[in-house]
């Protein structure tokens, strides 16, 4: 399906993630943050981003322990910066995949 | 001079790969060895049953060396060390054996000690795990005289093996409460780091209701930073608190501590490995398989059963000197207790979500995601499928090593 964010028609799946992380941006960044009531995003939300994008990119597993591993931040600082749902909203808003078990 | 095709594991998949390289590598060129750390061969989805009495151990424990088949040697040892650059396998005796083609399959573990508090004084007393033999059997003691209270069903952390046992767990517990007249003093909670039991939108849609009809409550998107067994609860890094009367808790999973030592893994220690041809990210001559790759396919049997027949094609074809074939998709098939003696089956693969329909061929008598007692029946049978056909390597009827597509959800509704 398709989803209008700041003027440009992006194909979403029905949680709203990106179905292609090439479409991202920026603004589409905001915009989906914006709506996940987070931001607006900082420098520590957009170097969490990058890193997110970085390993999806290179096809790494994406965990939380990972995250907490690569010194960019704490747990406790990735709940802080995306509460709720720090792995969920984050890849949100990175425009990769949600995260998801098998089943 | 004969080569040496070496084996690390002799758990589901290094057995599978032992029979099936064994039927298929002329003896006189190829001499082959299997290592593992344990004489007992143990049928780890039956560890889903032990806790609850449905199964015996003796239901799910075999010797090691009766798969082996004979012209593989079987070494009961701890592997101390991997060094690709010297095709060089050290055990933890010191012996050292030098190999032309490595497969490693050792499989991943379940790590308490990576959370803070798990393995405090209360460890097997009233929080519990059901991964291992040891923690399925205290479980069982546990089960077999817990009275009332809150009983909290963890996952810790992903990926883990057998992705849904957890959920199967609950589902089992509500079921084995309710049996012996006690539910109704139990609360039931299901807390996971997903954003929900059920994370893909068909299953989702389709399964959501098992949680509610069986009053299962749900906590997700809950990283725990510890244990606090003071206490008796899980404490979330964004502070929320879990309390419990018994937990159990599925933990962090990590590859073998050898993966470690040898500096050829990742953060969990699992294995980079190509993720059609099985073979290692890093050494041509290095194939891995199972739990022990970083693939993003299920960490589960019927995964490396699919994985051991294009690994095994991919061997030969490695050993003739010719392109490996990109064939394993990702192909997963697991029947999932959903309670009540039913059960659910999926089939799914990296491309394909699980979906409904009918299996096996597209008219089999089992029904894709959907609740029967059937499918419950087919995973009770798949014992005995698996010790005398699946760990021998033999081709499962009906079953093909990559995923058919699914054809469209509706007009498999109106089959």
């Amino acid at each position: 399906m398709k989803k209008n964010l700041v003027g440009n028609e992006i194909d979403v799946n029905e949680e709203g993630y990106l179905t292609d992380m090439s479409h991202w941006n920026q603004g589409i960044a905001q915009a989906i943050a914006k709506e996940e009531g987070i931001g607006p995003l900082t420098e520590a939300h957009m170097k969490v981003i990058s890193y997110l994008r970085e390993q999806q990119t290179k096809g790494a597993p994406l965990t939380i322990r990972s995250m907490g591993k690569s010194g960019l931040v704490t747990t406790k600082e990735l709940y802080d910066l995306f509460p709720g749902g720090p792995l969920k909203k984050s890849s949100k808003i990175a425009g990769i995949p949600k995260p998801v078990g098998c089943i | 001079m004969t080569k040496h095709l070496l084996i690390l594991g002799g758990g589901t998949s290094g057995t599978m790969m032992t029979n099936h390289l064994r039927r298929r590598l002329p003896a006189d060129e190829w001499r082959m060895t299997v290592v593992d750390r344990s004489e007992k061969h143990l049928y780890q989805p039956g560890l889903l049953f032990l806790p609850f009495g449905i199964y015996q151990e003796s239901d799910i424990l075999r010797d090691t060396r009766d798969f082996i088949p004979r012209g593989a040697e079987f070494i009961q040892s701890e592997i101390e060390r991997i060094s690709q650059e010297s095709h060089l396998v050290t055990l933890s005796g010191g012996r050292e054996l030098v190999y032309d083609i490595l497969i490693i399959a050792t499989g991943c573990r379940t790590a308490p000690e990576e959370t803070e508090g798990m393995l405090g004084p209360k460890w097997r007393v009233n929080v519990h795990d059901f991964y291992t033999l040891d923690g399925a059997r205290a479980l069982r003691s546990k089960l077999a005289e817990f009275q009332g209270g809150r009983v909290v069903v963890h996952v810790n952390e992903m990926p883990i093996k057998c992705p849904v046992a957890p959920l199967e767990f609950t589902f089992l517990a509500d079921t084995f409460f309710r049996e012996r007249g006690l539910r109704d003093r139990i609360t039931l909670t299901y807390v996971t780091p997903l954003s929900g039991a059920f994370t893909k939108p068909r299953a989702s849609k389709k399964l959501s209701h098992l949680l509610g009809d069986k009053g299962i409550e749900l906590v997700t998107d809950f990283v725990a930073e510890r244990v606090d067994q003071e206490h008796d609860k899980l404490v979330c890094y964004d502070g929320r608190e879990v309390p419990y009367d018994l937990l159990i808790t599925t933990p962090t999973n990590m590859g073998d501590a050898s993966v470690q030592r040898s500096s050829i893994g990742d953060d969990l220690n699992y294995i980079p490995t190509h993720k059609h041809t099985l073979q290692s990210l890093k050494d041509p001559d290095v194939f891995v398989i199972g739990d022990a790759t970083n693939l993003p396919a299920s960490k589960a049997g019927s995964v490396a059963h699919f994985e051991s027949e294009t690994l095994a094609d991919n061997i030969l074809l490695h050993i003739a000197g010719k392109p490996l074939k990109e064939e394993f998709d990702g192909h997963s098939n697991c029947f999932i207790e959903s309670g009540n003696g039913k059960a659910l089956l999926i089939d799914f693969s990296y491309e394909h979500e699980p979906h409904e329909g009918r299996f096996p061929f597209r008219f089999g008598p089992l029904r894709l995601l959907e609740e029967s007692r059937l499918n419950h029946w087919g995973k009770l049978a798949f014992r005995h499928v698996y010790w005398n056909l699946l760990l021998k390597g033999r081709p499962l009827p009906g079953i093909s090593r990559t995923k058919k597509k699914p054809i469209d959800s509706k007009t498999t509704k109106e089959s």
